[in-house]
């Protein structure tokens, strides 16, 4: 029978000390009793001789220095992993939250899980299709990835991200043999958030296929820390025990790192930038690269976390960090939202690192590379010939600038303004990538090949497209 | 010897062990009941201070730590190449035999494989006097590479006694040696060498030859010079990692030596599935024959993360020292400085910039003076040439470690953010980059290119320089009002950029494009200009010579002429003429 240790020696923010502790291990779980009935489970974060330094989930509230009992479990933190799981919700740390009772299961996981061994990796080539022309056809999304949204206060990232869902999900007829799964983390989500992605999976269909995992806004900081490890784990065992294709949904990954950033403070740490700790990106990275696929494992786990910028600032250290350690993002901009573009994607900052692999022949179709090359190219020249408008005015422009804001419209309007319930296959999303090019000279296209042109290529005006 | 301690503190990759247990600085030692991989990094008479190389979870204060008597140190024999190591050279492939799709801790697997039988051609005989570093046997590690087997740089003597050719295994004794002591010593393929020490050479050369690497920007623009440094600065999604795979790719090392640090698992496991596919053109086998990977992914431990660079480093050197030319890609350096950062935090050192260790520059110079051509102390000549990226926070170059890193390499390569949305690759800025070793380089171009390459680069560099200042003024009057000697400048730097400075690494002719062909376009597009300048002159508008395709031609070049069919210029140049001719024809 383990020992208990009654008493604290000191409670700080959501840390506790406890001194005189025999054989604590470093990173092990406790359990704490305070006065007696409310059990709650602590996290040790640092030892040093008989002191062990203590993370308390479910917040220190009531804590005194003489009313806890607390006992080491001998074990890091662990997680019982079942297939029932799913149609489940789940507290932060994955105690079961929707009265069904608890989940029987004897295969306990380490949350922390382990870092998968690049030479076991399979490489992720396989498209999935979101039915949005501005992923597919320019970032596209690879089973096996994880691709963030970086969005800003205010802007439509849930709705993308339940698009994403539904069309995914339901939309890829020719993968319905293949058993798919939805894991949902909500770190710090309003209520309403979490409110919002349980019934768009109920309206889709999908909710017996997602386990959601909730911590919300008002609920202990401490176990926002813990909630998409915990996610991950099941979505792993799911993925590569049960050989299902999991999507993994993290929103927000900025409520997780401000808790880290809390959580270091309190511990009295060196801060690097903006106050967080210098390991961020050690920890985001722990998260982010569960994402794969395992060689001769049938199911993957594809992740598309869901972050805000804070005050719309791509180079704050969250996105930034993220934006290295991810494959790629997703970037959102205000200004677009403004001019009722849904989805607001800014696709010059956006990219997709493994769509070269995943797009082309065999894949989606030949062309695919060149358009989306192309695209992106003239996109950017129209941002030129804007800001040259906005200083001797649209009048004055050349013929070939003028050309670009027609362009730019049709392009903004069109390609990326699909708006929220258009469902396009990869081949009408190209189709209408050249429509666009269409609009433009064919000199100007510098970035096909002058086969791929002969092929597709068709001049075209803004009235013949119905602008 | 071994000194055993007893473990006081844990905090993360950090321990602390009650007093002084007799360890010394960086020594490797093992921790804890699992034995986990460990290096001291820090003694005092109260407590000795080890960073673990693996997850700590569940240690103990309590646990013993035992000293191994060495260095942290990587094993050098054949079988280093066509292979993938983690950070402190244990070969991921074994790894994965043991424990699964999961990198578990505690494994303990040789370094090298010590079955294996290699095939020795010994070059030596009774009686020899060998110096130290000498070669004694040659072994084909791979199809591309013949392995070249010496005695360590600190030993010296007559042999006694030699092996005949045959198949011996990496531990298998092939020599006896009698030192200068009189002792007798037996000398298997293996050495260890620690990771923390250059190994020795006699000399140094100056720069002289340039790493071609088959990129336009780089080989004729921004020169990078055998045994030179490099480093690629540039945000996230700018083309650092793609830049290191075509230079690893594409380059003529003999060998490379790629470095994942802190970086992305699925780039690892890229470069892996696509270099045993690729073919090298130079030897015609596949690029993994000459490549080594290590890596350390991000959600690696952090300590180990930090030993990387040194152990890929040191591998190089061991094939410097053969006489090859070994390249490593260090991607990322500033993962590796983010490390230093992470373990100064923890032993709670003062920090300097940022949070970053005040050490970083002194241990970034170390790092990047390891490079050089070198007389190694066997007389063969060799070279390593680092490339290294950073990953500056939020794309600004002014944080420490890009800022750290222009102070001690000599050819920098920003990456730039515009170009990279505008799809141009690689990202590298014309204007923002440069090189030191153009001097250095410029009399083997002219040598072994042609006598007007260096000329010819620079008018091109002038070229775009004025392009920039331009379109300073094209931004607030628009390109139309400019007169037209000033419209063939943009329209000539256009084609430089587009035709010319972009590259696409996913075409087959395109991806890498022989020295000779860059001269020949080069000398085309800067025909072009001449040509359009003197229509220009004779008062011929920009609109008129527009109206001829000849600009468009010029630009699709890259694709359209095979690298192996460099006549075909000829009939452009010709191309260009009935341009000329044409256009004073129609408007004379």
């Amino acid at each position: 029978m383990a020992i208990e240790y009654l008493g604290l020696s000191a409670i700080n923010g959501p840390l506790v000390v406890l001194e005189g502790v025999q054989n604590a291990a470093f990173d092990e779980i406790v359990e704490m009793t305070v006065a007696g009935k409310t059990q709650k489970l602590g996290r040790i974060i640092e030892v040093y001789e008989d002191k062990a330094i203590i993370q308390v989930f479910g917040g220190t509230d009531g804590l005194a220095l003489r009313n806890v009992h607390t006992r080491l479990t001998g074990h890091p933190m662990e997680l019982a992993v079942s297939e029932d799981m799913l149609g489940r919700t789940f507290n932060g740390i994955g105690e079961p939250i929707d009265g069904l009772g608890d989940i029987n299961s004897d295969i306990y996981l380490d949350i922390n899980g382990k870092p998968l061994n690049p030479v076991t990796r399979e490489y992720p080539r396989d498209y999935i299709r979101t039915g949005i022309s501005a992923i597919d056809g320019l970032m596209t999304l690879i089973r096996g990835q994880k691709l963030p949204i970086f969005s800003g206060n205010g802007l439509p990232h849930d709705e993308l991200a339940a698009q994403i869902v539904q069309q995914a999900s339901l939309g890829d007829d020719s993968k319905s043999e293949e058993k798919f799964a939805i894991v949902f983390a909500a770190m710090g989500a309003k209520y309403d958030v979490a409110d919002f992605f349980r019934r768009t999976f109920e309206e889709s269909g999908v909710s017996d296929h997602v386990a959601m995992f909730i911590n919300l806004a008002n609920d202990p900081v401490v176990e926002r820390l813990i909630t998409p490890k915990v996610a991950l784990t099941l979505a792993e065992y799911l993925a590569f025990e049960k050989g299902m294709h999991i999507l993994v949904i993290l929103t927000d990954m900025t409520a997780y790192a401000e808790a880290l950033r809390e959580v270091s403070s309190s511990k009295g740490e060196i801060p690097s930038r903006k106050g967080y700790p210098g390991y961020l990106y050690s920890e985001l990275a722990s998260i982010y690269e569960r994402a794969g696929i395992v060689k001769g494992r049938h199911g993957s786990v594809t992740q598309i976390p869901i972050l805000t910028m804070p005050n719309d600032d791509i180079t704050h250290p969250i996105p930034d960090l993220t934006g290295y350690i991810t494959e790629g993002q997703i970037v959102l901009d205000r200004n677009l939202y403004g001019q009722s573009v849904y989805p607001p994607i800014n696709v010059l900052p956006s990219l997709s690192r493994l769509m070269k692999d995943g797009i082309g022949e065999g894949f989606t179709r030949a062309d695919h590379q060149g358009v989306a090359n192309q695209l992106f190219s003239c996109y950017a020249k129209v941002g030129d010939a804007r800001a040259l408008a906005s200083v001797i005015g649209e009048d004055e422009l050349s013929p070939i600038d003028k050309k670009y804001l027609v362009f730019g419209k049709a392009f903004e309007g069109r390609f990326v303004g699909q708006g929220n319930h258009t469902n396009r296959n990869i081949i009408e999303t190209l189709t209408v990538g050249w429509d666009l090019l269409g609009l433009l000279p064919r000199a100007e296209l510098d970035r096909i090949d002058t086969k791929v042109l002969d092929q597709y290529y068709k001049e075209t005006t803004a009235e013949a497209l119905g602008e | 010897m071994t000194n055993t301690g007893t473990i006081s503190g844990i905090n993360g990759p950090v321990i602390y062990l009650k007093g002084d247990p007799g360890f010394q600085m960086n020594e490797m030692v093992h921790v804890g009941k699992d034995h986990l991989v460990g290096e001291v990094i820090g003694l005092t008479d109260r407590r000795t201070i080890v960073q673990v190389y693996e997850e700590t979870s569940g240690i103990k204060p309590g646990e013993t730590v035992t000293s191994t008597g060495y260095p942290v140190s990587v094993t050098l024999a054949p079988g280093i190449l066509n292979n993938i190591f983690d950070g402190i050279e244990r070969p991921l492939s074994e790894i994965a035999k043991t424990g699964g799709a999961y990198i578990d801790r505690g494994i303990h697997v040789d370094s090298l494989d010590a079955q294996k039988l290699w095939q020795t051609h010994i070059i030596v005989k009774k009686g020899d006097h060998l110096l130290p570093g000498a070669i004694i046997a040659e072994v084909p590690e791979t199809p591309a590479i013949v392995h070249k087997v010496m005695i360590p740089p600190d030993v010296e003597g007559i042999i006694l006694d030699v092996v005949e050719d045959g198949a011996y295994t990496i531990s298998h004794p092939l020599i006896t040696l009698k030192l200068s002591d009189g002792t007798e010593k037996q000398l298997t393929m293996t050495q260890k060498w620690p990771i923390r020490v250059p190994r020795p050479t006699l000399k140094r050369y100056p720069a002289t030859k340039p790493l071609i690497t088959g990129q336009r920007i780089i080989d004729t623009l921004f020169p990078l010079a055998k045994g030179g440094t490099a480093c690629i600065p540039g945000g996230f999604g700018t083309g650092k990692t793609m830049t290191q795979h075509q230079i690893a790719k594409w380059s003529d090392a003999d060998i490379i030596i790629y470095i994942g640090c802190g970086e992305r698992g699925n780039e690892m496991t890229q470069v892996l599935e696509e270099f045993s596919q690729l073919i090298d053109p130079r030897s015609g086998n596949p690029l993994m024959d000459r490549t080594t990977l290590i890596a350390n992914t991000s959600n690696m431990p952090v300590a180990a993360r930090e030993a990387s660079l040194y152990s890929g480093l040191t591998l190089a050197e061991y094939y410097r020292d053969m006489g090859y030319h070994v390249a490593i890609m260090a991607d990322s350096t500033s993962r590796w400085a983010e490390a230093l950062r992470e373990l100064s935090g923890r032993l709670e050192e003062m920090p300097a910039e940022e949070g970053f260790p005040a050490y970083l520059a002194s241990r970034l110079s170390a790092f990047y003076e390891r490079a050089g051509m070198m007389q190694n102390i066997n007389g063969t000549e060799g070279s390593v040439t680092i490339i290294g990226a950073v990953s500056p926070q939020g794309g600004d170059f002014s944080e420490p470690v890009t800022q750290n890193t222009k102070r001690f390499v000599r050819c920098f390569w920003g990456l730039d953010r515009n170009l990279a949305n505008e799809r141009h690759f690689p990202a590298i800025h014309w204007l923002s980059s440069y090189s030191e070793y153009l001097t250095d380089l410029a009399p083997w171009y002219l040598e072994k290119v042609d006598k007007k390459f260096v000329d010819y680069r620079n008018r091109m560099v002038f070229i775009l320089t004025q392009e920039s200042s331009l379109m300073e003024i094209v931004k607030l009057i628009g390109g139309d009002m400019l007169p037209d000697d000033q419209k063939l400048i943009l329209e000539i730097a256009k084609v430089i950029r587009i035709g010319f400075l972009q590259q696409n690494a996913f075409h087959k002719e395109d991806t890498c494009v022989p020295m000779e062909k860059q001269f020949k376009m080069m000398d085309l597009i800067l025909y072009l200009y001449k040509k359009s300048r003197s229509l220009v002159s004779m008062g011929m508008p920009m609109s008129v010579l527009k109206e001829d395709p000849v600009f468009e031609k010029i630009i699709s070049l890259k694709y359209d002429v095979p690298n192996d069919r460099l006549d075909m210029f000829d009939d452009y140049k010709k191309q260009i003429d009935d341009f000329y001719d044409s256009v004073i024809e129609r408007n004379a």
